[in-house]
């Protein structure tokens, strides 16, 4: 009998996979929360929303393309399930929920490429109708061709940064501003480890080019942010490295830090992490060829190391071999070579961007008691000092059984790494102590049949 | 004011068929294809009270991570509005409104 293999997540790693394993004639399951395949990055609009792939993609539209293309001819050599939540994984069966009915689906091997989520750090305002993701101003834009606001600041510490401003700007959206948290030194110290990738440094460069065209306020090392209005944004108090504040007017912001994996799934599947210095973020422990800790798993795309789409692509099919070759069926080595090569050089860039846009701690030295951590449940800062003053919680597990912290409906997506900051800035212990929310399903809210 | 001027803004013109659904009882023209959080955010700036406190909230990050969206429909379905998409008819419902139509203070 055929190994059943499940992939969970259609994006350019899950697809990648997909087209591997379904060349072997493997049919693997593909499992999509979305409604078409994709993922984010390459998202596509809902039927009645098509827009054409230049207007949508930009410089991307060649890949976008080629991605759904790829497995728009796969046809029934998948087992596509598009709308497929999986919300638990236990016992070699993920549990997955269907328009409204659940669902039982084994694997002999799965294979997770399940994204990536913006970072977030809180700053004063944040949860202000008005405040979005980096991440959600661009699905706004991509999938929905919709502005997040009439005029709009944009803050971030990443590559997502001066791409979404493009966007916006090449969109016909009124950007008020650019607002990097990092500083510009470090870009220029990183730009020779950048040139691994020459294609990706000069498509840096050109977007720094297009907001230097459009003439927006570009401000970097920006040393605190602070979203003003009482019931919904009405502007942005920012201050500058030599301590100046400046004051904006807006009624939307997008504002995110990075990108995390979302490796929730992973986590439940058993698959080790640990604490990655460099990017202040836990991360799943991989193994040689995408294979996670645990036998049966394997890792592909941003939930396994962030990387982008291009790395996401070939990690899908570097773990789609790792499969194969586990499974004892053989395949011609010559474009795996090819692959490891390729991804040498990205992870040379990787840890150029990672030094071009250092973890910004000075927000989170920032944080004040008054200000709201977990956005599900209402939680401030000054709730999880106190309570640790209260309890000595060792650990950030401990610590949102006593104050429901990361308990609520994101179940500590969005907050669970802020909240262990916070802990460990209080406790002086070090964030490894400190540790990780652990992964509790169901991994998204479901519905309760009674 | 949350329940009158916009949020999102359409920068896109596309050919989506024109459609009706109703958002706390007023009627709201929206295009096929809309997510349920474009339909309301192109009308007004939030999209629930939040639960445990005062004030608004509109969404965040539009990728169903977040859970920051959800809303109740007529048919008694809870959904999350970012990816739920658009039907005929779709009666939405934020709980912004009180029993005069109007918000309070904002």
């Amino acid at each position: 009998m055929l190994a059943k293999i499940v992939i969970v997540g259609a994006g350019p790693a899950g697809i990648r996979a997909a087209e591997v394993l379904a060349g072997a004639g493997l049919q693997p399951v593909v499992l999509d929360e979305a409604r078409q395949p994709g993922g984010q990055i390459y998202r596509q609009p809902p039927p009645g929303a098509e827009r054409d792939a230049f207007t949508l993609y930009g410089s991307e539209a060649g890949k976008a393309r080629n991605i759904h293309a790829a497995f728009g001819r796969l046809g029934k050599s998948v087992d596509y399930r598009p709308d497929t939540l999986v919300w638990n994984c236990s016992s070699n069966a993920l549990n997955i929920l269907h328009k409204g009915r659940q669902g039982i689906v084994p694997y002999d091997r799965l294979l997770i490429a399940t994204g990536a989520f913006d970072r977030v750090i809180p700053f004063p305002g944040w949860t202000l109708p008005g405040v979005f993701t980096l991440g959600g101003a661009q699905i706004a834009l991509k999938a929905q061709g919709v502005s997040i606001g009439k005029r709009v600041a944009l803050i971030g510490a990443g590559p997502l940064l001066p791409l979404v401003a493009s966007q916006y700007l090449e969109a016909g959206a009124d950007v008020a501003a650019v607002l990097d948290v990092t500083p510009f030194g470090a870009k220029i110290r990183a730009l020779r480890g950048m040139l691994a990738v020459p294609e990706y440094a000069r498509r840096g460069l050109s977007l720094l080019l297009k907001l230097k065209k459009f003439g927006v306020p570009t401000a970097y090392d920006v040393r605190a942010i602070e979203v003003t209005g009482n019931w919904h944004v009405d502007g942005l108090k920012w201050r500058d490295g030599a301590g100046r504040w400046h004051r904006i007017a807006c009624d939307a912001v997008a504002a995110s830090f990075g990108l995390k994996p979302e490796m929730q799934l992973a986590d439940l599947a058993g698959c080790a992490t640990y604490f990655d210095e460099a990017t202040r973020q836990w991360l799943p422990s991989l193994q040689a060829g995408g294979r996670s800790s645990v036998p049966d798993v394997y890792l592909a795309g941003d939930c396994a190391a962030i990387g982008g789409a291009d790395v996401a692509e070939l990690t899908g099919k570097r773990a789609a071999y790792s499969v194969l070759r586990d499974l004892g069926i053989g395949f011609a080595a010559d474009e795996l070579k090819g692959i490891e090569t390729t991804l040498a050089r990205h992870t040379r860039l990787r840890k150029a961007l990672d030094a071009a846009y250092p973890f910004p701690t000075h927000l989170i030295d920032a944080m004040s008691d008054s200000l709201t951590l977990c956005r599900c449940e209402g939680v401030t800062v000054g709730e999880l000092r106190a309570s640790y003053v209260k309890t000595s919680a060792p650990d950030v597990n401990r610590l949102k059984a006593f104050t429901r912290v990361g308990m609520g409906r994101c179940q500590g997506r969005v907050c669970g790494a802020m909240a262990a900051e916070i802990l460990a800035g209080q406790s002086g212990a070090s964030l490894p102590d400190v540790g990780r929310l652990r992964g509790q399903h169901p991994i998204k809210p479901i519905p309760m049949v009674v | 004011m949350i329940s009158e001027s916009p949020q999102f803004h359409r920068l896109a013109e596309r050919s989506g068929e024109q459609l009706v659904i109703t958002v706390d009882n007023r009627d709201v023209a929206v295009r096929q294809g809309d997510l349920i959080i474009t339909a309301v955010l192109l009308h007004q700036k939030a999209i629930r009270r939040f639960e445990f406190g005062d004030g608004f909230r509109a969404g965040y990050c539009l990728m169903a991570a977040c859970q920051d969206c959800w809303v109740s429909l007529g048919d008694g379905r809870r959904v999350r509005a970012c990816d739920t998409i658009v039907e005929p008819g779709m009666e939405v419902r934020t709980g912004i409104f009180n029993a005069n139509g109007k918000t309070e203070n904002c």
